[in-house]
């Protein structure tokens, strides 16, 4: 379990993540939604640590994850940031491997080797891994750095926006592995969606934020809702049943 | 190629080169020469050791390839340190004369001037290592003003002695320095080696190196105190040749395509050991000493130098 205890940033004397306490149940996906500029990076960076906050803590199962050692911490949560520049060449099967760093400090084992086999399998990049990561496209790229992330093989697995530059089958696919990760391998996932019927048909909780706080905070049937959505977004968006599924039709609202 | 097959071609020449400096000509001269070619190539060893490792450590943490060292201004305050003794105290005094002293007291001052830096910059708050060397640039170029100033008030006898130590160069070296020097380079590197392997990491950039588990800003904040060691040993030993590291770093990058810092290091080091062997028996035997190594790393540099800007700006 993750809490975030009145969690605060500001730039200057802007808040951009203003006093923000939220608890991510484990086992579960979590899904961050929001407007532009909300803060939703931000509090993702925070948690990981890419970000010192200003005021609150963070609680890894119940202890400080400020006290934590990085390498400790590194085992236990990653993240996937929402843009990845990289000025260094390597390939994809590299990438995967350095996920493994936590543990074996660049000396990869047999055990490693497969972990990051298993890892380009799931991301299904098994026959492009020689391949160098400044040939690929923008999707292949980004499926690269998730598959690093599975590779480094924490319990909780954070990631900012990771269905950017992704066809709708490889979003499919991507939504459904974070699934299959926290259902038969037991991971916590939190992750931050623009299109929020990904975050309807997937996610098992919903965190809303706007102008750096948490607006709505609750199971998925109880956030996808017009009364709600209408509240986060100043949209009017209707939401039709399908095949058990609740979507947002907000293209011409 | 495999890099293996390169590194040990590297190697190959790198020894054919020391060889061919500490024994060509030497007519059985195995008391007085040998000796003290042998000091020689030592003190290049270890000059190319520290500004290899020192340049390609400082281009990883600040994620530039065309940066040297040297913007921290520790050469400038080496110059100006010279300048104010011969100055102040005159050639004749005791700091200016005795190799050691002045050894130990260039080190110290350079150390503890990069420890005051980053103290004051870390304490602050502000990570940012760019604001750093903005102000290493800014004091180098103070330092500089400052030696300039002097040395035009300086006695021309006395000058030759300041521009003397302007340049790098080979031909001087005490050998208690370099046994000195070996045991500090030595003992440095003995702390350094466990943080060789979160360079790799480190290259990746800031964030995915924390999401790694690497203590980003103090390993940053401890290869810093490392570069500025390795750099005021070797400009204290044969004066400042910071730009050699760009040179030796850039081929290094090129010629084994690598992102594994063991391979980029090694590569540099051997690399530099053949340019300052080689080029320095080229400078003894075929200019007969009418030039300096320096003044011809300046030039090949410089040359390679405006190649790499020009291929940057190709690239990007
Ligand atoms: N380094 C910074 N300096 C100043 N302001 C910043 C900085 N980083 C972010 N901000 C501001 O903080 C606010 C929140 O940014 P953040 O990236 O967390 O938003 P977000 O919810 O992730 O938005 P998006 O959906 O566009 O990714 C924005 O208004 C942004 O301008
Ligand atoms: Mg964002």
């Amino acid at each position: 379990m993750i809490q975030v205890v009145s969690l605060s940033k500001f730039y200057g004397k802007k808040a951009v993540v203003e006093d923000v306490s939220v608890t991510i149940q484990p086992r579960k996906i979590t899904s961050f939604i929001g407007p532009n500029g909300a803060g939703k990076s931000t509090l993702l960076s925070m948690v990981s640590r890419l970000l010192d906050a200003d005021t609150g803590e963070v609680l890894i199962d119940k202890s400080d994850a400020k006290k934590m050692k990085s390498n400790d911490f590194a085992k236990r949560v990653s993240i996937l940031k929402q843009s990845n520049y990289m000025n260094v060449r390597l390939t994809i099967r590299e990438l995967v491997s350095f996920g493994r760093f936590p543990y074996s400090k660049g000396r990869l084992t047999d055990e490693d080797e497969r972990i990051v086999d298993q890892s380009l399998e799931y991301m299904h990049l098994t026959d492009m891994q020689e391949r160098y990561l400044d040939e690929l496209s923008g999707g292949q790229r980004q499926r690269a750095f998730i598959a690093m992330v599975i590779a480094q093989d924490t319990e909780y697995i954070l990631l900012d926006e990771p269905l950017n530059n992704l066809d709708m089958k490889h979003s499919v696919q991507i939504m459904k592995i974070l699934r299959r990760l926290v259902d038969e391998l037991g991971k916590t996932v939190v992750i931050v969606l623009h299109d929020i019927n990904f975050a309807s048909v997937y996610s098992d909780w919903i965190v809303a934020m706007k102008d750096g706080k948490v607006v709505k905070n609750g199971p998925t049937e109880e956030i996808i809702q017009s009364e709600s959505l209408k509240e986060i977004y100043d949209m009017d968006i209707p939401i039709q049943k399908m095949e058990g599924c609740r979507i947002c039709v907000y293209f011409n609202s | 190629m495999r890099n293996s097959i390169k590194m040990a071609i590297l190697v190959v020449i790198a020894a054919g080169c020391c060889a061919i400096y500490l024994f060509h000509d030497l007519n059985g001269s195995f008391d007085y020469a040998l000796p003290r070619r042998a000091v020689k190539v030592i003190a290049m060893v270890i000059t190319g050791f520290t500004i290899a490792y020192a340049t390609v450590v400082f281009q990883t943490i600040t994620h530039n390839r065309i940066l040297t060292p040297s913007i921290m201004g520790l050469d400038s305050l080496y110059l100006l340190l010279q300048t104010l003794i011969i100055f102040f105290l005159g050639s004749g005094h005791m700091i200016a004369v005795n190799k050691q002293v002045n050894f130990l007291v260039s080190v110290a001052v350079m150390i503890v001037f990069a420890l005051l830096l980053y103290r004051f910059l870390f304490k602050k708050g502000d990570q940012s290592i760019y604001f750093l060397l903005l102000v290493g640039i800014i004091i180098g170029t103070f330092f500089s003003s400052i030696s300039t100033f002097f040395q035009v008030l300086i006695d021309p006898n006395e000058f030759q002695i300041v521009q003397d130590r302007m340049f790098a160069s080979f031909n001087n070296i005490n050998s208690d320095l370099v046994w000195l020097s070996l045991i500090i380079v030595g003992v440095v590197m003995i702390y350094a080696w466990r943080f060789v392997k979160y360079l790799d990491v480190l290259s990746l950039g800031r964030e995915t190196a924390i999401n790694l588990g690497v203590p980003y800003d103090s390993i940053v904040k401890k290869m810093l105190i490392i570069v500025a060691v390795f750099i005021s040993i070797s400009t204290a030993l044969v004066g400042p040749i910071t730009f050699f590291g760009l040179i030796v770093a850039n081929l290094s990058y090129q010629f084994f395509k690598s992102y594994k810092h063991r391979i980029l290091i090694s590569g540099a080091i051997v690399m530099s050991i053949i340019a300052l062997v080689g080029g320095q028996w080229v400078v003894e035997r075929v200019f007969t000493f009418s030039t300096t190594l320096s003044v011809i790393i300046n030039f090949i540099g410089g040359v390679y130098f405006i190649y790499l800007l020009l291929k940057e700006r190709n690239a990007g």
